[in-house]
């Protein structure tokens, strides 16, 4: 039974999911999973959990969109798009066939620092899984049939992405805050920088990056440390590690004085994003700054934000704001939708939270509630084979170590109401921001 | 629509094998409590279902249940206003609700040795919500932003909305959950008010816990809080008829767009009908994965499609409705697409399909019942989902009959359900700014 969309409506899709992606975890007495770096120089991170047959394994490979040339952007997607494509000795339909008909699942994602391969599967599966999995990776085949078929595809994803106001105004917004650098374009390329790949570059990228010493591999499920060996041995004994030549990438420039880009499209509402440059996930003051933001508008009902514009004046369903610190760059921004007349209110009361977080310091409940729900709610982060499969990655990743769960609630409960104002001060500016605005702007009454 | 097609085609099914876990209490005031002990991880989930939604509203008042939901977070007497998400965030925990045609659930996700919270604030809201004219009209004014979010600016989800409208003529399933514009710019805060006074009840709601729980201490702690909530009136359930439809209808919605799109229904019976298996099968068919019909043929084949799928939608109370669905690729027309979807859905009407198609489907619907069984909100989804449309025992039917189909069965269902008569097909018209 599948359930429709239209059968339900959330009272907010968006809560909290701004900390889903870097902070998670907890209580694991000692360490969650076990961690080696095979011979080949793969990072595994396993994790033994029998309670429920199936398996779960995610592949990240160092090979996402910072890696590609400017004028093939797209190129890391679509490589890492065609994987389930074609093989050696498989066809694109004898795998889909393959994993679907056993009720798996054998999907890629790309991103911007690395690609996800994941493979999720019943344990009496597991053995024709990793046989797919490793024949993917390690023998795709890059068909030139297949390649425009997923050209063509990717091409009308893009197309169609127009119709979304959010997807638009969250294209102009990284384009405007990151330049040049490879944050500031879509994974998945331009229509025209699509057009411009061609096979040969699919499989110099491939032969470069998709090597074992650039992957990071967790496996948590019902599989044992020896099963799990037997398995690696048997599907990824030739894979063998490579150097590669890592090129320097651009510097950021950060907005100077506000930047306002107006898109017009026949839209009741106002889509609005207004942010810049934020942190690196290794900078010291993430802790700090994911405390303020939980204030202003990382914490739901909770947040400041929320608050103002939605339940006192209701000019918003979803408001809120988010610092997502990446390896090399971060952002900072504050996003909401709301009618086409009232934008100009709207993003005024954004600037004028922004302000109040700066240049005063919150409230000793506003502290404590927000330690409380990021040190509390760790449980929840890691409470499942599909979350921890996806936090063990990060872990690896962001180098935070295995002990992170534990380390996470003394480096949240150490924030001070000073540190939150300073950082606030730091790292909120109200005025060299960059601001976009999806919607009909001759509704609109602007002063920005 | 992306989202769309992703939400659509995942098989997310009960967990026939898990039913048999489910531990079921009544309270005196008719409240029922359904409890799954899991203990893999230290986290609990407290759900509380009712059953009201927008089937049980009217015409000129539709929107009614999910505005509700929304005042349901407004606050009580007892924890002031605005604090019900607060408490259950610093204890560690997040809190949602949704609203559909025929159920509006809550629930909340915490350390399971913080389960006290939830319950005692759900209790108290069932009854002691604070709801002033004021405080409805302005949250009013936050769903008509989550209208214009979700339909007036999404061309997709306005095809869908009108297909329902024209499908259906005297069943409420016609009318969106979300409620018309127009009803919310007039809505009386009155009618919003008797509408929680009416249903939300100890003996209109089901409460679903699924963690790592003690089932004994959990009852005890319901029993301590919604036991001291009086029964309310008996509600009767009403089960509205739809009228036979004469002929295909058509609708077109014209917006500003850069892809034609194709919604096509047709009415069917639910799940609780001995057919609604192999209907469920047949979607699976049609629209499992990349191996699958629609995939195979519209996207990869003919390639004049960015999305092709199928959903049988038969976990509703009374008979709704089969989808099929597509997005064209720039340079195709939708006639083409369109030819080309029927087609799919005459050929399996000609011929059964093959054993092994549909041993996939069946493996696809088991596969995600275990793997479901990883997330303990999808559980207690599924049970609170089954519970709302006629017993949560039924997911062990389901199982069951999902087994039994054969390749002639769904066959048969193609050719009794999948038929022009029965059909309502939408087709958004892309046009260009202003000359609409």
């Amino acid at each position: 039974m599948r359930h429709g969309k239209e059968k339900s409506v959330n009272r907010l899709y968006l809560l909290l999911v701004v900390f889903a992606l870097f902070i998670a975890a907890p209580a694991f007495a000692g360490s969650m999973a076990d961690r080696e770096v095979l011979p080949n120089g793969m990072v595994l991170l396993h994790s033994e959990r029998s309670a429920l047959p199936i398996v779960r394994v995610v592949l990240a490979i160092k090979a996402g969109s910072i890696t590609e040339p400017p004028e093939k952007a797209g190129l890391a997607n679509l490589t890492a798009d065609l994987l389930t494509e074609g093989t050696a000795k498989r066809s694109s339909q004898d795998i889909s066939d393959a994993i679907e008909f056993v009720g798996g699942e054998l999907t890629t994602s790309g991103g911007d620092d690395y690609i996800t391969v994941t493979l999720s599967v019943l344990k009496k599966d597991v053995a024709m899984g990793f046989d797919l999995l490793s024949d993917i990776v390690l023998n795709s085949a890059f068909s030139d049939d297949e390649i425009q078929r997923k050209k063509a595809l990717i091409k009308s994803t893009i197309i169609q992405q127009k119709d979304e106001p959010g997807v638009v105004a969250a294209k102009a917004f990284m384009k405007a805050v990151f330049g040049d650098h490879p944050y500031g374009r879509p994974t998945e390329g331009t229509e025209e920088s699509v057009d411009k790949i061609t096979r040969q570059d699919i499989i110099d990228f491939y032969k470069t990056y998709y090597a074992p010493n650039y992957a990071i591999m967790s496996v948590v499920g019902d599989l044992s440390k020896d099963e799990l060996r037997t398995l690696l041995d048997k599907y990824f004994k030739g894979w063998a590690g490579r150097s590669v030549d890592e090129k320097p990438l651009p510097e950021i420039r950060p907005a100077e004085g506000p930047k306002v880009i107006k898109i017009d499209k026949d839209l009741t509402q106002a889509n609005i994003i207004l942010g810049h440059v934020g942190i690196k996930r290794e900078n010291p003051d993430y802790y700090a700054v994911s405390v303020m933001n939980y204030i202003l508008g990382g914490g739901g009902f909770a947040s400041r934000l929320m608050d103002n514009i939605r339940d006192n004046k209701g000019l918003s369903y979803d408001v809120h704001s988010s610092f997502s610190a990446s390896k090399l760059a971060g952002s900072f921004q504050a996003g909401l939708q709301t009618k086409n007349s009232t934008a100009g209110t709207a993003i005024g009361e954004v600037l004028k939270e922004m302000d109040r977080m700066r240049s005063g310091p919150v409230t000793d409940k506003e502290l404590s509630d927000a330690k409380a729900y990021l040190t509390g709610s760790l449980p929840l982060r890691v409470d499942s084979n599909r979350k921890i499969a996806g936090f063990l990655i990060n872990v690896e990743y962001y180098n935070l170590g295995l002990d992170f769960l534990d380390k996470y609630k003394g480096f949240i409960e150490a924030v001070t109401k000073d540190d939150v104002q300073r950082v606030a001060k730091e790292y909120l500016d109200t005025k060299n921001y960059v601001l976009v605005v999806v919607g009909n702007l001759r509704q609109m009454s602007l002063n920005y | 629509m992306l989202t769309l097609c992703l939400l659509l085609a995942m098989v997310i099914s009960p967990l026939a094998a898990d039913a048999a876990k489910v531990q079921e209490y009544l309270l005196d005031n008719g409240l029922k409590i359904l409890i799954v002990e899991d203990h893999k991880a230290p986290t609990a989930t407290f759900q509380i279902w009712y059953r009201v939604g927008s089937v049980d509203e009217k015409i000129g008042k539709t929107g009614l249940s999910h505005l509700l939901e929304h005042m349901m977070f407004k606050g009580t007497s007892k924890y002031g206003p605005k604090t019900f998400s607060q408490n259950i965030q610093r204890a560690g925990g997040m809190d949602n609700a949704f609203t559909t045609r025929e159920y509006t659930a809550y629930f909340e996700l915490l350390a399971s040795d913080r389960m006290d919270l939830p319950i005692e604030m759900e209790a108290d809201r069932m009854r002691n919500l604070i709801l002033t004219p004021e405080a409805v009209l302005s949250e009013r004014d936050v769903v008509m932003e989550e209208r214009r979010m979700r339909y007036e600016d999404d061309p997709q989800n306005l095809v869908h909305e009108e297909v329902l409208a024209a499908a259906f003529k005297d069943h409420p399933y016609r009318w969106p959950v979300i409620g018309w514009m127009s009803d919310l710019k007039t809505l009386d805060p009155d009618n919003l008010i008797a509408h929680y006074r009416t249903y939300y009840a100890p003996n209109n709601a089901v409460a679903v816990v699924v963690g790592d729980v003690d089932p004994k201490k959990t009852v005890a702690r319901v029993k301590e809080t919604f036991g001291a909530i009086p029964r309310g009136p008996a509600i009767k359930e009403s089960h509205p008829r739809e009228d036979p439809q004469y002929g295909e209808k058509r609708i077109f919605v014209k917006k500003e767009a850069e892809l034609p799109y194709i919604l096509t229904v047709y009415k069917v019976p639910d799940i609780k009908d001995k057919d609604g298996f192999a209907l469920d099968v047949l979607a699976g068919i049609l629209s499992g994965g990349k191996s699958s019909r629609l995939y195979k043929s519209l996207v990869y084949e003919k390639q004049i499609a960015l999305s092709a799928w199928a959903s049988y939608e038969g976990l509703c109370r009374d008979p709704f409705l089969f989808y099929a669905g597509a997005t064209a690729v720039r340079g195709k027309t939708i006639e083409e697409v369109e030819h080309a979807l029927l087609e799919e859905i005459e050929k399996i009407k000609l011929s059964a399909p093959a054993e092994r198609e549909v041993q996939k489907a069946k493996n696809q619907i088991e596969a995600s019942f275990i793997m479901e069984q990883d997330s303990i909100y999808m559980q207690a989804r599924t049970i609170g989902t089954f519970e709302m449309i006629g017993g949560w025992q039924l997911i062990d039917q389901y199982l069951d009959g999902i087994r039994k189909v054969t390749p002639e069965d769904v066959r048969r269902v193609a050719e009794k359900y999948l038929v022009a008569g029965g059909r309502t097909t939408g087709i958004l018209v892309p046009v260009d700014k202003g000359k609409i």
